[in-house]
């Protein structure tokens, strides 16, 4: 069991990575890596929503879709789960924590369109993932997006003191730069079969 | 490099023939009268100037995912244009009665339902390509294009322009995804459509098929782009 989960976390967050293997949640990896501080707080938000959005999705499932053989209402019933959940955490954070809320605050919003959630939902589902195998699913998913965020806020900073050519100044030369980023996280492909 | 220009040489010329229209001309509130001009206007916009995936970098994730082949890329475009148009012209007809604070649940709802539609539908009659598109069916509900035009534009226009820009803006995503698949297999496989371009001696560069090639086609496209920009003076 634990063998298990330890392929499962390797993989969705090394060799599967989310952002450079699968594309889900592109839109804030090249959103909000400008700088490093909004990555950090991209990439916590993203691991605290995506944690509980994938275990509130998979018990909808379990406890109310399967049993009522409503499976073609997944789409709608998931992202209106995730997107009263991102509501929710929202006002919680707020209530209770203004420090995280003024970290996470502006990320939360965010977050309802970001695939990568609903990607994770939707994965635990087709792989058929009993519960712990979700937590630790999502948990290293996040994880893998998290690292992927840092990394290239890190090569962004550096990049924007280059001299770039004309042409490739702006969303190009991140493009590629997540490209050879990319390239290396192919160095994990042999790490877990399938 | 040769493809992207030849690929890319339409659009510039619809945008000159646009450019006689004034952008956003009907957001007064006054009584909407539709005018073919508007119309025209509405449907080029996404086209080009306002293009999704090349302009305003949206819609990335279904772009670098799918597009491994032209076959593939066709299909998702065409899959979200339908979910474009549809959602277009219910966020219109219904834009009367959904209150400000809770648009954005409303919307996704519609959209959702759409896509659902369009996942059993692809499920039903075209399973082959179901099963290669795989989880990017249902994730064209949060595909950041579909939302952003339900909410910034058919959700305070008419029918009639709300159908003439999902149109516009759903083709020029069909486009972009195009484009980028045809130069990612024509690279990598040295086909279009399956059909062989390049003579049989042509090696795979399996990069571009591989997802590193997503990100680096993309950018080198955009960077194509730039240039021609540049030169045109634009």
């Amino acid at each position: 069991m634990a063998g298990e989960l330890a392929l499962i976390a390797v993989s969705a967050m090394l060799v599967n990575n989310f952002v450079l293997a699968r594309f889900l949640g592109i839109c804030p990896f090249l959103g909000v890596s400008r700088r490093m501080e909004s990555a950090v707080g991209m990439s916590m938000a993203v691991l605290f929503v995506m944690t509980v959005a994938s275990l509130v999705s998979w018990l909808v499932q379990r406890l109310i879709l399967a049993p009522f053989g409503l499976e073609y209402l997944r789409t709608i019933t998931f992202i209106l789960v995730i997107a009263s959940l991102v509501q929710l955490v929202e006002m919680v954070v707020q209530k209770t924590s203004p420090v995280l809320y003024q970290a996470l605050g502006i990320f939360l919003p965010l977050i309802t369109t970001n695939c990568a959630i609903l990607g994770v939902a939707l994965l635990v589902q087709q792989k058929d993932y009993g519960f712990l195998q979700t937590l630790t699913f999502a948990v290293a998913a996040s994880l893998g997006f998290g690292l992927a965020l840092v990394l290239l806020a890190g090569l962004r900073t550096s990049l924007a003191l280059a001299a770039l050519p004309r042409a490739f100044q702006g969303n190009a030369i991140v493009l590629i730069t997540a490209g050879i980023l990319s390239l290396a996280f192919m160095g994990f492909s042999g790490l877990v079969r399938g | 490099m040769a493809a992207p220009p030849a690929v890319l040489a339409a659009p510039p010329a619809a945008v000159s023939r646009e450019s006689t229209a004034v952008p956003g001309s009907g957001a007064v509130l006054a009584p909407p009268a539709v005018t073919v001009a508007d119309l025209r206007a509405d449907l080029v916009r996404g086209l080009w100037r306002e293009n999704g995936v090349f302009k305003q970098m949206l819609g990335l994730c279904p772009t670098l995912a799918v597009t491994t082949t032209a076959h593939g890329g066709l299909a998702m475009g065409l899959a979200t244009l339908a979910v474009i148009v549809a959602s277009n012209a219910s966020v219109s007809m219904v834009r009367g009665w959904i209150p400000t604070a809770v648009r954005i649940p409303c919307f996704i709802v519609i959209i959702a339902t759409f896509v659902t539609v369009v996942d059993l539908a692809m499920n039903a009659f075209a399973h082959e390509l179901h099963k290669t598109l795989g989880l990017f069916i249902p994730l064209i509900v949060v595909n950041c294009i579909v939302l952003g035009r339900a909410d910034a534009f058919a959700s305070k226009r008419p029918l009639a322009r709300a159908l003439a820009d999902g149109l516009g803006v759903g083709l020029g995503f069909t486009m972009a995804l195009l484009a980028l698949g045809v130069v990612r297999e024509l690279l990598g496989f040295g086909t279009v459509f399956g059909a062989a371009v390049f003579p049989a001696a042509y090696p795979p560069f399996l990069l571009f098929v591989l997802p590193p090639g997503a990100f680096i086609a993309l950018g080198l496209m955009l960077a194509v782009m730039n240039r021609r920009q540049a030169r045109l003076g634009v």
